[in-house]
């Protein structure tokens, strides 16, 4: 029982791809953005905007954020599980598998293969691959919570658990196509039940993918982080299940003032709506976790990373409801201001309770408690939020600008402005979020020098595995 | 009986249930299995000799 060992060699590799993929992914990201601002950057066919903003997406989505969770999730299941991953070959095949998807992505989109479902652009034969890494994904982890020896299942392994499980419903059905050619197929769905689908899918990958599986994350790392249990526990199991409940009926809000029935769109925004309920509840939990402990936060940089993506979680689900609101919609719908409201949430939230994480796990994956330094830490933390608060700001202005140009009429009814008048007045906002994108990839560099400084010359480590709960107390 | 009988149906299990797990959760009856819960991630320790008490990595192999 002493010798035996928590599998820390795929959380390991997933940690150092995790760094790696989120600099590939924003340094995409930052070259689409330059390319809105000085459109001759779109060299060749492979290197237009049109080719890399799913290469972006996909990339920081999957890649960095898919490294972060499965790097998390097994980590967390296997120390709260007390027992070793189930199933490890199966597991390094997840890594492989993964990493051979990624690497899919990077050569098929940028060649224009696609199928043209935002979020879900890749051709058939790699969505087959997902769906098997997925099934092996969810036989490791639940395979390690059947094996358990503690009582409890925690409660990080319940919103890990509705991700994975979610996740694969979410990619079956948004993913039925027919191919026509190894590189080429067609949605199942057609008109409106297709674009239904697609945001139905759309949604709750961000609600699954980008924030349950998240929400896991933080359950665990805040109160290790803070050095205290989560500030209310039965809040966590009601703020699971709300969200469970409401997250999968909220999608239609990406369809107001289409085709799509109006009772339809008028569910949507009602379940946006009540999500903020759920969404807060996990905050103020999160947060509050610190109270009594919020010294800590002036001197510990990874704290900030971690409060921080919570107040910037506490924004966005807050900006989000509001946008679903028919009215508000109806301006803010089409415009940057959705493109900074989903930032707000990728970057605010989703990054930096990652790379929180990470800074707290990665030092552990080779024996010690921290990283090569502390600095650099709270540099990259501070780069990093000055690089947020430039992109989500300036594309607000630009999107309430854009949206107020657009509807803006004549007293005989024609239209002030035309839409390249609203494409010039944005070429500001457009070159500050450049400066945005490039301060948060410069934090990126800065972890990835961090982690490289952290790592050389130690030996890889495993922790041992606890004796089973009853016999510690 | 309609099949959108079946859905409405279906939506107020849901919420009932709902309803019915946040009733459990606050109720007096959950508490020391959440007291419990809440501690796992704390019921360990994570490296070989945290400050105090300094040991051999023996028995923690290269993964």
């Amino acid at each position: 029982m002493q010798s035996q060992t928590y599998n820390y060699k795929v959380v390991r590799q997933f940690a150092i791809m995790t760094v790696v993929w989120g600099i590939v992914g924003m340094l995409v990201g930052v070259i689409v953005a330059a390319q809105l601002v000085w459109p001759e950057l779109n060299f060749a066919e492979w290197l237009h905007f049109g080719r890399l903003r799913p290469l972006h997406t996909n990339a920081v989505i999957f890649a960095f954020g898919g490294c972060a969770l499965f790097s998390t999730s097994y980590y967390v299941v296997q120390r709260t599980c007390h027992t070793r991953l189930f199933a490890p070959g199966l597991a390094a095949f997840t890594f492989w598998g993964w990493q051979l998807v990624i690497l899919l992505a990077v050569i098929t989109l940028p060649l224009g293969f696609t199928s043209g479902k935002e979020y879900a652009e890749l051709e058939w034969p790699i969505d087959i691959l997902i769906t098997v890494v997925w099934v092996s994904y969810a036989v490791v982890f639940f395979g390690t919570i059947a094996t358990r020896k503690t009582t409890h299942i925690y409660v990080a392994n319940w919103f890990y658990g509705a991700f994975i499980l979610t996740v694969a419903l979410l990619h079956l059905v948004n993913s039925a196509e027919i191919p026509v050619s190894l590189t080429k197929s067609y949605s199942a769905y057609a008109g409106v039940q297709d674009a239904m689908i697609q945001w139905w899918y759309g949604h709750n990958a961000v609600g699954f993918f980008l924030t349950a599986g998240f929400l896991g994350m933080m359950y665990y790392f805040v109160p290790k982080q803070a050095g205290r249990p989560v500030y209310s526990y039965r809040l966590s199991v009601v703020h699971f299940w709300a969200l469970i409940f409401t997250y999968m009926w909220a999608g239609p809000h990406h369809l107001h003032y289409t085709a799509l029935p109006d009772w339809t769109q008028s569910v949507g925004m009602v379940f946006s709506l009540i999500l903020l309920a759920p969404s807060w509840g996990g905050m103020i939990n999160g947060i509050m976790t610190l109270s009594g402990a919020w010294h800590k936060l002036r001197t510990d940089p990874i704290l900030k990373f971690l409060v921080t993506s919570l107040s910037f979680y506490g924004m966005s689900t807050f900006e989000g409801p509001m946008m679903s609101i028919k009215t508000v919609n109806a301006l803010s719908h089409y415009t940057d201001w959705t493109v900074g409201h989903v930032h707000s949430g990728a970057l605010g939230w989703v990054a930096m309770v990652s790379i929180g994480a990470m800074y707290y796990l990665i030092p552990r994956m080779y024996g010690k408690t921290e990283m090569y330094s502390t600095k650099l830490i709270t540099t990259h933390f501070w780069i990093a939020t000055i690089g947020i608060v430039l992109y989500i700001a300036s594309l607000w202005i630009s999107g309430v600008m854009q949206g107020l140009m657009w509807r803006a009429t004549n007293p005989d009814g024609t239209l002030t402005y035309s839409f390249v008048e609203s494409v010039k007045a944005s070429y500001p906002f457009w070159t500050i979020r450049v400066v945005g994108g490039v301060l948060f990839l410069t934090g990126m560099l800065i972890m990835f020098y961090n982690m490289v400084k952290t790592i050389s010359g130690q030996k890889a480590y495993d922790a041992p595995v606890l004796a089973p709960a009853g016999a510690h107390a | 009986m309609d099949i959108n009988d079946a859905r409405v149906v279906l939506t107020v299990l849901a919420l009932v249930c709902f309803l019915g797990i946040t009733i459990w959760a606050y109720s007096g009856r959950a508490r020391k299995g959440f007291d419990e819960a809440a501690l796992l991630p704390f019921s360990e320790d994570e490296l070989p000799a945290p400050g105090a008490g300094r040991q051999t990595k023996e028995g923690n192999k290269n993964g």
